[in-house]
């Protein structure tokens, strides 16, 4: 029975629609699909699936729920699990975690579990039927929350649910990290992190913005006001530029700056928002992962008329979500493969104009396992461009790090922690990119629910 | 302007900056703390009208509420005794962050010679604020309409030729930090001394994770103004092409006033 029904397709906006606005490009299932896609879940005895998300969200459970039309019980079901549903239901990567381990892939398609996931939160939301998940009595002791990015927002709102006492300090003026400032509105609305936020005012949880612990204030300092427990969730953020000539040229930039231009600032709204951007005729983004997507696709709704993606292996390594990149390509998109940047050419005022490639070919696996680029003698050639971006990652973060010397950390600058997120400081617990490097929304996530429980038996032993 | 920060005040130290935020639509404006009270829990800040942000800065009264405050960021000057004197030198704007690295460098009992420099007496200011944390002071303006008629470099030469300096900071104009790191670099039959400069560059969130502030040292590495700045040793820094990243918005700071100018019009009319 349930091998009939055909993987629900999400609507979208139409590719030549979508690339002049900024709107959401998924426009999510109705309830009629979502109840169809349910209908799809066989309801496996020893779920695979849960053993491939990094909350183990009991999955085949709330699929059950939306079956049977409860969705208040579903969404009430999958807080447990995962505070944040209508985010992750948008930015995990399900088809390599859940989705991947769905025994309905074996022979025909996987369980859409995230748009399900996605459906379940924006009926919540839309219905305004938000509740106040279930919290254990305040206990009165103080933790403190070291940014509001995934990892963050999690450990708050697991320790808030146990009862203590939670502030999130947050370096920027909104809430959400790179929630806000990197993944940009038509992949996440901005809305729909600040009502996440709103949540977790509910559960009790304070948020100080414009705070930068390490400078404002010191581990000390919170220790003397009451924090029993300190988490650092800041993320890693400072932004790596290819050591090649020309990289401080004019509109070179990090994508951390254009996505914050962008998202954070709104420079697409200039001048009616302050901030702005540089564009120009032809966008080069460096880079193959989701932050390189990102931004082409916001070049792209900038009104950029060519926006290329300029990526040193080939289609096959590119570290990007599948859906993005086809997102990206029904958008016109150029990918220009095993091919890497040398050199950047200006103008006279110092402005790019050009930039020099170099054909690569595949070698040997490397450490990361993936097949090194090896560059091809005297396969030069040039690509004319006004703006580059360089999306190829990030390192540490050093401004809290530093102001904590005693904190241990390993060569790349990274925090050093357990298992669970304990630091060597018995009182501080880290987890996400500051721990791991740049990685995903969800394995943050993973990591402020692991450190909560940690910091829970910590505390309360 | 003077903000009532009390935790920022009591953190702050010379060297280190804020960003602000007016309003909802505004840009994050990074601005030096230019003083600071701890008992009132104050910081002060000097600004220029140069664009619409600060232009909107500047009609906001006693009273008002800023939208942002953020801070300190940056980091705070490394103070220490000097067996011999400092030169300070605050170009225009760049005099009010002087003050608080005068002040510090005095209070740990060190000579300060202070150089003032703008381009006509009436954009000069804090004189006698000035004078209360230095040895000597120094005034110099383009027009000659107080002071030394000349640019600061001149008196510097003078001094360095005098007396030996241990060490001169230069805040001001890019320009002109760039041509007071060309007199203290040992060339042009001048002492060698150390100096250093603050660097105000275009940034946004100032917290080292946008790279839009960063900085060219002599040898080709990038540095980042925001966390491995805002002071530094001039004499690494490649100005030109500070001078040049300076100018990467221009277009648009014309345009973003030009804009404010019609609404204003606009909203004129209709009333």
């Amino acid at each position: 029975m349930a091998k009939k029904i055909p993987r629900q397709k999400m609507r979208e906006q139409a590719p030549s629609e979508r690339i002049k606005n900024f709107i959401e490009v998924p426009l999510g299932l109705t309830e009629e699909m979502a109840v169809l896609e349910a209908e799809r879940c066989v309801q496996c005895p020893k779920p695979l699936c849960v053993a491939g998300c990094p909350v183990n969200v009991d999955i085949p459970g709330f699929i059950k729920l939306i079956k049977e039309r409860k969705f208040q019980e579903a969404i009430a079901y999958i807080k447990d699990y995962n505070i944040l549903p209508a985010i992750c239901g948008r930015v995990c990567p399900q088809e390599t975690q859940c989705e991947a381990e769905c025994i309905m892939g074996k022979r025909w398609e996987p369980v859409a579990i995230g748009y399900l996931e996605r459906f379940i939160a924006d009926w919540e939301r839309q219905n305004k039927l938000k509740e106040c998940p279930d919290c254990e009595a305040p206990n009165n002791i103080k933790v403190a929350i070291v940014g509001s990015g995934p990892a963050g927002l999690t450990c708050a709102a697991d320790l808030a649910k146990y009862g203590f006492d939670v502030t999130i300090f947050e370096a920027l003026h909104k809430g959400g990290g790179v929630l806000v400032y990197g993944i940009p509105e038509f992949r996440l609305p901005k809305d729909i992190v600040a009502d996440e936020i709103e949540t977790l005012k509910m559960l009790g949880v304070k948020v100080q913005y414009n705070f930068i612990i390490g400078k404002i204030l010191t581990i000390e300092d919170l220790r003397e006001m009451g924090f029993k427990a300190i988490f650092i969730g800041v993320g890693a953020g400072l932004p790596i530029f290819l050591d090649i000539p020309g990289i401080n040229l004019n509109n070179v930039v990090s994508a951390n700056e254009f996505l914050t231009r962008a998202n954070l600032m709104k420079a697409y709204k200039f001048p009616d928002y302050d901030t702005p951007i540089n564009i120009g005729k032809v966008v080069t983004v460096i880079g193959g992962g989701n932050v390189a997507m990102d931004s082409a696709r916001i070049a792209l709704r900038l009104s950029a008329e060519k926006v290329i993606i300029v990526y040193r292996r080939s289609e096959a390594e590119m570290p990007a979500r599948r859906e993005e990149y086809h997102h990206g390509k029904e958008e016109g998109i150029e990918f220009k493969f095993l091919t890497n940047p040398i050199k950047l050419i200006g103008d006279d005022a110092g402005n790019v104009k050009e930039m020099e490639v170099i054909k690569m070919e595949l070698g040997e696996p490397d450490e990361s396992g993936r097949r090194r680029p090896i560059p091809i003698n005297n396969s030069e050639f040039i690509i004319e461009t006004d703006t580059v971006i360089m999306a190829i990652g990030a390192r540490a973060n050093p401004i809290l790090t530093k102001a904590i010397p005693e904190l241990k950390l390993n060569k790349w600058g990274y925090i050093e922690t357990d298992d669970n997120g304990k630091t060597n400081i018995d009182d501080v617990y880290s987890g996400g990119d500051i721990v791991t490097g740049s990685a995903t929304v969800i394995s943050a996530m993973g990591a402020g629910r692991k450190a909560a429980k940690a910091i829970r038996e910590y505390l309360l032993k | 302007m003077v903000l009532d920060t009390p935790l920022i005040s009591k953190k702050a130290h010379a060297g280190n900056f804020i960003i602000i935020r007016i309003n909802e639509a505004g840009e994050r404006i990074p601005l030096t703390i230019a003083d600071y009270d701890r008992n009132e829990g104050t910081i002060t800040i000097v600004f220029q009208i140069v664009g619409k942000s600060t232009k909107l800065l500047f009609t906001l009264n006693e009273g008002d509420e800023l939208l942002d405050v953020v801070g300190p960021l940056g980091n705070k000057i490394h103070i220490k005794k000097y067996e011999n004197p400092v030169v300070i030198i605050g170009g225009g704007v760049g005099i009010a962050p002087c003050y608080p690295q005068a002040k510090e460098l005095k209070e740990a009992g060190n000579k300060i010679i202070f150089i003032l420099g703008a381009r006509s007496s009436e954009l000069l200011f804090w004189k006698d604020k000035s004078q209360a944390v230095c040895d000597e002071l120094i005034i110099c303006t383009d027009d000659g309409s107080e002071g030394i008629k000349g640019v600061v470099t001149d008196p510097l030469k003078e001094i360095i030729n005098r007396e030996a300096i241990d060490l001169v900071i230069a805040i001001g104009p890019m320009i002109m930090m760039k041509f007071v790191v060309l007199t203290t670099e040992g060339k042009m039959g001048l002492p060698k001394v150390d100096t250093m400069v603050s660097l105000n560059t275009i940034m946004v969130d100032g917290t080292g994770m946008c790279g839009g502030c960063r900085f060219l040292t002599k040898e080709g590495q990038t540095y980042f103004a925001c966390v491995d700045g805002p002071d530094v040793d001039g004499h690494t820094v490649d100005f030109d092409n500070l001078l040049q990243r300076a100018k990467i918005f221009s277009a648009q700071e014309t345009q973003s006033l030009s804009f404010d100018e019609q609404n204003c019009k606009a909203l004129n009319k209709n009333t």
